[in-house]
């Protein structure tokens, strides 16, 4: 979902206004980054960012002042919260925003991968394993994530088959996945080179079977082929469980067939981007 | 003012999009901060500027030496590398509050150098 630019607090302890008791501080700037705003205290120096809707924040004793962006850029708001509880602030604040919308804390969640190009070697396994089309190749050849939105919150499994643990989700739980330092000792080196097909069209819950007896340590244990496999379908299920998507969407999933399709296109991206890659170095 | 004294710039992610900081480790590092006398600025989520390539990114990452409370420091150079706002090789110290406790990570915070390396 884009979303932009947010609505920014700035909490104003200035001239005309009074100091915030350190707790209430803490309080109401809690609050109101839970709520999704960016805050900063002003009067403390330092340099504010950004841009888009600005909303100034103080106990102004009844008297809180006009104020207009010199350069006509940002549209700035005043608000006094003399006498507003400090749990209340975000509901005022809330209320002041109107209609500028903003991606709700607990409602989504920022799932996306994130390569670390210094462990990246341009494989393009992943770009041929994600059935979502989250991956792409720059013009220049190179992966890069196109389609953030594409991906399913909480899969990993992208993750899981990059042999050089270079996909990161950082809103995971366990490392290295999450970018955690990666422990060259634990790295698999050789290339898990994943057959899309028999991923999908292959015995799947045999494979899942083998599982505990593949996974040795805790880095195996993160990252392996039966993993992502059990996790992607992990995924779809849990999408039509959950009725996150609607039953005209599901029936769009891709089928066995659409999956070879998809593997061989993939592929053959990764094929031209490849050697535009070796017609580049050589 | 930051910019005036030499000191670097802190800047504060909340993890508000999902849970993944230690509640008591990022209740402990913001209440040090909005306690004390220094500037910061402090953002909802460093994941959801870099999904949304948020301009601010930008600004943060131009804006000169800068410490950053948030997670582990390899995700964090490559959330911003993603939104197009790349960090510094130095002057860039990403405190990690997911490992650290509250008294560690606001004592790295305090802290005059910057360690480009800590994770």
């Amino acid at each position: 979902m884009a979303i932009a630019p947010h609505v920014q607090v700035l909490i104003y302890e200035g001239s005309g206004a009074a100091e915030l008791a350190p707790a209430r501080r803490f309080a109401v700037m809690a609050s109101l980054l839970d709520r999704g705003y960016a805050v900063r205290v002003a009067g403390r120096g330092g340099r504010g960012v950004g841009e888009g809707a600005l909303l100034v924040l103080g106990e102004f004793g009844g008297n809180a002042p006009l104020l207009e962006d010199a350069a006509g850029e940002r549209a700035i708001a005043t608000l006094d919260i003399s006498g507003v509880e400090d749990g209340k602030v975000a509901d005022v604040v809330d209320r002041q925003r109107g209609e500028r919308v903003m991606n709700q804390p607990g409602m989504w969640k920022p799932w996306f991968p994130v390569i670390d190009y210094s462990r990246c070697t341009n494989c393009m396994q992943c770009l041929s394993f994600c059935l979502f089309d989250v991956y792409g190749v720059s013009g220049e050849g190179k992966i890069q994530v196109q389609n953030n939105d594409n991906c399913k919150t909480n899969c990993p499994a992208c993750s899981r088959v990059c042999p050089e643990v270079a996909i990161m989700f950082p809103k995971y739980s366990g490392g290295p996945i999450n970018g955690e330092p990666v422990s060259e000792s634990g790295v698999q080196r050789q290339a898990m080179k994943v057959d899309i097909s028999a991923l999908l069209g292959g015995d799947i819950y045999s494979r899942l079977r083998q599982r505990s007896d593949e996974a040795k340590d805790r880095f195996s244990r993160e990252r392996d082929a039966s993993k992502a496999l059990a996790e992607r379908k992990k995924c779809l299920t849990k999408l039509a469980a959950d009725g996150f998507i609607p039953a005209d969407v599901l029936a769009s999933l891709p089928s066995p067939e659409e999956i070879q399709r998809k593997a061989g296109e993939a592929a053959a991206r990764a094929k031209a981007a490849l050697e535009m890659q070796g017609g580049a170095e050589a | 003012m930051s910019e005036q004294t030499g000191e670097p710039r802190v800047i504060y992610c909340r993890c508000a999009y999902a849970q993944v900081v230690p509640p008591e480790v990022k209740d402990g590092v913001l209440e040090h901060l909005s306690a004390g006398g220094r500037a910061f600025e402090a953002v909802a989520d460093l994941c959801e500027m870099s999904a949304q390539r948020d301009g601010r990114l930008v600004e943060i990452a131009g804006g000169g030496p800068v410490k950053i409370a948030a997670c582990h420091r390899r995700a964090v150079l490559w959330l911003f590398h993603a939104a197009g706002a790349p960090l510094a090789a130095e002057g860039v110290e990403v405190v990690n509050m997911r490992t650290l406790s509250a008294a560690a990570a606001s004592a790295r915070l305090d802290a005059a150098e910057i360690d480009s390396a800590a994770d």
